[in-house]
Parts: structure tokens; C-alpha cells; sequence
């Protein structure tokens, strides 16, 4: 991997609120995998223009507006290179992931799936690509098949040609936001197209830590959350081949997706206006561009390098330390992870872990989630995950390996 | 922040640890799941009602030190109560939990906690109280499906 040196305590020190101490601690923020912290860059962004230009966007006459408009759509460009779209009109600002993959399910899945047709999916998905499929099975009778996992947590692909045989839709994660395993993203969609499914790529946890490249990918749709990659919470982006976007029916109706509109009926936009009916978050979607901004400048191949660093520190420094007392799901080569550690420690249970670990301000999640048919497999009903991201360094995982001592002293095992 | 000793009471993690009134029980015995989407904790609550009393109570599930030692001090404080003192009960519990409110009018009836108030430090830590209330909350749909 071609890299550069990065000066990482100059990165974390962009984040104002790693500063904040609370009883007199440092903030040691290890849930990133949920949601990421923001940089001072991202904050100005959005706080300028609001102080200084907010507008409307598409609508409006006055110069302010046409900065606005500017803003956004530049926005969309820096989007588009980043992931290497081949066009604009293949970036498509949503709500969140979770907005982006209903949308599919709703107007591709409903215009092209019938009673009786297959959708793939993975026993590693987050519920978020697990519930807008339940739903076409209620409705539409659809049938779901599950490609199966390892035993260390990677995608178990020896059937694949028989799961995917008839099927319409392979969709699945490039990323476990529980075991952090990275899958196999070209070839499955490879072997989708030679089944004749589209691939759809939930790339949220993905996106955030790597070089992404959805043409080298081959894909069909993808989708991911700006709030996990330095951005604010409430945009996320579909991106989705030109030709299929431009054969689906509308998601949300409204001002904004329409071409014209009568007494008897509409049409609807160009793309990629035809999938953001109503008033988008514009503050949000500037914050992104600044988001984008940002990580570019780091270089997401240098940011893919420090966390497999983190990662192999992590995971050695901890293994070393608690031995067999501590169990680590997901596969131990750094090369097929990201920075994402789920465990289960001593018998103590998740929700206790994290509480104690927050006395010593290590922010870690605690739950299932929201990947509950993961965690039948894993043999929980939650467990304790801390993630790790550009702003995190050796001093946070042994900040975390040292307060696990705590649980040991109060559950006294 | 309130000191952990605050929420990690001697009593609770020996509920914890030795949960009391563990198991299943047979129909004609009712049962009700409760669950709390936040940490996927999972508890299962059987009731045998006879003559407006429950006479057993059995728990089963699991989760965190806090939704399991509520549960099984739950279990020892209502087991072979009647009804009317099992609701009575769970509004004092709740009320304890900062989720319930005496009425200004309300009969001033005295209801013990005992054990039960060794959770009173869940208060301060206002992300745990659903962990204490689950089974409780399990309990009433419980005795309603007993109701029906």
C-alpha cells in the first residue's frame, strides 16, 4: 500500500470534543463503528453556512440561493469522486443507509420482484439490511436464502453458486459493523452478475475506513451513512448505476423529484432529484463535502493502514493481557478486518462492561447491534464492542485493556 | 458521576450471581417475554395465578447484573402476594425508578420494598432503569394474560 506519513496527533487534535474531560479524565471514544466524531472542519463548514448563506437550494432567484445551490451540488461532486461514480447523477443524498436500502427495497424491489423470487442475504447483516426484505416478504411473498459464516467469522462462500441459483438480489455487507470482517466485495458481485442478480453493497462501515471504488467493485447499488465517516448525522447516499436508477419508479413523492405536475397525474425529474422529494439537509449535505474534504486530504489508504495497525496493537495488547478470559468474535487477520472489536469478557455481561468503562470515560457500545441474527450465531444476546477510527491511537487501547480491570474488582472474577 | 458502589450493591450482584425463583413452569401456569431492544436483554416470566394469588413465580432469560437481580428480587417479593398488593407493589417499585408518580389523592398504603431497595441507586444511572423495570413490566403482562 502506497502510503504517506500522517501526522496522527495533529488529526486528533481536529476533533474538539477529544479535549473534553469528564471527573478529570480524557475522553477515550471507542464507538465509531455507531457513530464518528467531527472535525473542526466539518463544524465550520456547516456553522458558516448558516452563519453566512443559507439558502434554498434549485429554487430560488437571488444570489444567495444560487451559492447554496452551489454548495450542495458541489457537494455531490466530491462525492463522486470519492467513490469513483462514474457520474453525479449516480449520487443520491438520503436520509441515512437505512433511507438508501429501503429505497431499493421499494422501488426496484417492487417493480421487478414477484412472488416466488430470491433475495441473498448474509447471516452478518445489520438489521438495516435484514427488515426492508422482511417487509417485500410479507407483501410481495418473497423467498430469502442466508449465505452462512466461518468459523472466525468470514462469509462461508463453498455454496454460494446454489444459494444464488434463481436469485434476483444478492445484497450484503462490505463490512460486520459486530465482527468487523471485510468480505469478499468484487467477488460477490461477480458472482451475482453470473447468476443474473444484481449486488447490492451495504458499504456503512465500510466507506468510512477504506478506498472505495464502486466501478472497480462492479456493483450494482450501495449505500452508507455520512455520520460514520467524520459527516453529520442525517444525510447518507445511495449510489446506484445510472440505467437502473433511471428505470425505477419514484420512492418519496413531493416538491423537488418532479418533472411536471397536473391535475391527472406528475412526472418525475432528471437524477438524481427524481429520489430527494422535498427539501434535502443542505446544512448536512455541505458538512458531508466537508467530511469528504477532510478524509481525502488524510488519504483513506493512510487511514486503512493506521487502524490495521490499531487493530493488530488492540487485539494483541488485549489477548496478551486477559489470555483466554477474553474472547474477540471475528476473523484474527488484520488483512480481512477493520478496527471493529466485539468481545465478551470473563462472565461479566456487556451492559455491565460498558458501565464500568465509562466510569474511566472509555465510551464503548453495548447490545446486539442491531445485528440480532449475528448474535444468535455468536451465542449472545449482546456483546461489548469498541471501535476504533483515524482519531484513535495505542493509548486508547490500552485505556480500554486497563479499565476492563475495573469489572474484574466489582464482579470480583 | 455517581460512584459505580452506587448501582453495584452486595445484594444486587447476589441476586446476580444466585438469582432466585429461576426456571420455567407448566400450563395451566401463564407466561409472558419481555425484552429491551437497547441491550438485547431477554426475560421470561411464568405466573400461576389461583384465587386472585400468585402462588409461583418462575423467571428465565437472561441479561445484565441489573434487569437479572431485578427480576429475581421481583420473584422473592411477590411470590404468594395477591393481586391487588402485586400492584401495588410494582407502582412503588416504579415510583422508586422515577417513572411512576403517587397520585395527590393516592391512599397511603404502606408497601414494603426490602431487598428491592437496594436498586435505588439505578436512578442515577437513568440508562439502566429500563434494565431494572423489564421484568417487571413482564410481570404485569403476565397476570393479564393469567386475566384473560
Amino acid at each position: 500500500m502506497n502510503t504517506t506519513r500522517v501526522d496522527w496527533a495533529a488529526v486528533k487534535a481536529d476533533f474538539p470534543v477529544l479535549e473534553r474531560m469528564i471527573d478529570g479524565q480524557r475522553l477515550v471514544y471507542l464507538d465509531s463503528a455507531n457513530t464518528s466524531q467531527k472535525p473542526n472542519a466539518v463544524i465550520d463548514a456547516m456553522t458558516d453556512f448558516m452563519r453566512n448563506g443559507y439558502a434554498p437550494i434549485n429554487r430560488s432567484a437571488y444570489r444567495m440561493a444560487g451559492e447554496a445551490t452551489d454548495l450542495f451540488e458541489g457537494a455531490r461532486s466530491k462525492m463522486q469522486r470519492f467513490i469513483n461514480a462514474r457520474s453525479v447523477n449516480e449520487v443520491v443524498f438520503t436520509k441515512n443507509a437505512t433511507e438508501s436500502i429501503n429505497l431499493i427495497a421499494q422501488s426496484w424491489g417492487r417493480a421487478n420482484l414477484q412472488a416466488g423470487d430470491v433475495v441473498v442475504l448474509t447471516h452478518m447483516e445489520h438489521h438495516a439490511n435484514i427488515v426492508p426484505w422482511h417487509m417485500l416478504v410479507a407483501e410481495r411473498g418473497i423467498e430469502l436464502r442466508w449465505i452462512p459464516l466461518t468459523e472466525d467469522g468470514q462469509l462461508d462462500l463453498s455454496n454460494l453458486s446454489s444459494l444464488l441459483d434463481g436469485a434476483k438480489i444478492l445484497s450484503f455487507t462490505a463490512m460486520s459493523n459486530v465482527l468487523g470482517t471485510i468480505t469478499p466485495v468484487k467477488q460477490l458481485c461477480a458472482a451475482a452478475h453470473a447468476a443474473g442478480a444484481i449486488a447490492i453493497v451495504d458499504a456503512c462501515q465500510y466507506v468510512p475506513h477504506n478506498v472505495t471504488d464502486v466501478q472497480a467493485w462492479d456493483a450494482d447499488f450501495a449505500m452508507f451513512s455520512g455520520h460514520k465517516m467524520v459527516g453529520p448525522s442525517g444525510v447518507g447516499v445511495l449510489w446506484g448505476r445510472e440505467e437502473l436508477l433511471d428505470a425505477m419508479p419514484p420512492f418519496l413523492g413531493g416538491g423537488n423529484m418532479i418533472g411536471d405536475v397536473r391535475l391527472d397525474g406528475f412526472t418525475t425529474a432528471e437524477l438524481p432529484s427524481k429520489f430527494e422529494a422535498g427539501t434535502p439537509p443542505i446544512v448536512e449535505v455541505i458538512g458531508l463535502g466537508a467530511a469528504v474534504d477532510y478524509l481525502s486530504n488524510i488519504g483513506m489508504a493512510n487511514i486503512r493502514q493506521h487502524e490495521m495497525q490499531l487493530t493488530e496493537y488492540a487485539l494483541s495488547t488485549l489477548s496478551a493481557r486477559y489470555g483466554d478470559e477474553i474472547v474477540i468474535h471475528g476473523p484474527r487477520n488484520v488483512e480481512v478486518r477493520g478496527a471493529v472489536l466485539s468481545f465478551a469478557f470473563r462472565d461479566i455481561h456487556p451492559h455491565d462492561i460498558s458501565q464500568i468503562l465509562d466510569e474511566k470515560n472509555v465510551c464503548v457500545r453495548a447490545g446486539h447491534h442491531c445485528a440480532k441474527p449475528l448474535m444468535k450465531l455468536l451465542g449472545a444476546n449482546a456483546t461489548a464492542r469498541a471501535s476504533f477510527y483515524l482519531y484513535n491511537d495505542q493509548t486508547d487501547a490500552d485505556a480500554l485493556a486497563d479499565a476492563l480491570d475495573g469489572a474484574s474488582d466489582i464482579f470480583g472474577v | 458521576m455517581p460512584g459505580l458502589e452506587d448501582l453495584y450493591r452486595e445484594i444486587i450482584l447476589d441476586h446476580y450471581r444466585t438469582p432466585r425463583n429461576r426456571g420455567e413452569l407448566a400450563p395451566p401456569a401463564v407466561m409472558a417475554e419481555g425484552h429491551n431492544p437497547l441491550c438485547g436483554d431477554e426475560i421470561t416470566i411464568y405466573a400461576q395465578v389461583e384465587n386472585g394469588v400468585l402462588v409461583d413465580v418462575k423467571v428465565s432469560g437472561q441479561g445484565c447484573s441489573i434487569s437479572q437481580s431485578s427480576a429475581s428480587m421481583m420473584s422473592q417479593a411477590v411470590k404468594g402476594k395477591s393481586l391487588a398488593e402485586i400492584q401495588a407493589l410494582v407502582h412503588r417499585f416504579k415510583v422508586m425508578m422515577s417513572i411512576e408518580e403517587d397520585a395527590d389523592d393516592a391512599p397511603a398504603v404502606e408497601v414494603k420494598l426490602g431487598d428491592l431497595e437496594a436498586l435505588q441507586g439505578v436512578v442515577k444511572f437513568p440508562v439502566r432503569i429500563k434494565c431494572a423495570v423489564l421484568s417487571w413490566n413482564t410481570l404485569l403482562q403476565a397476570l393479564e394474560n393469567a386475566a384473560q
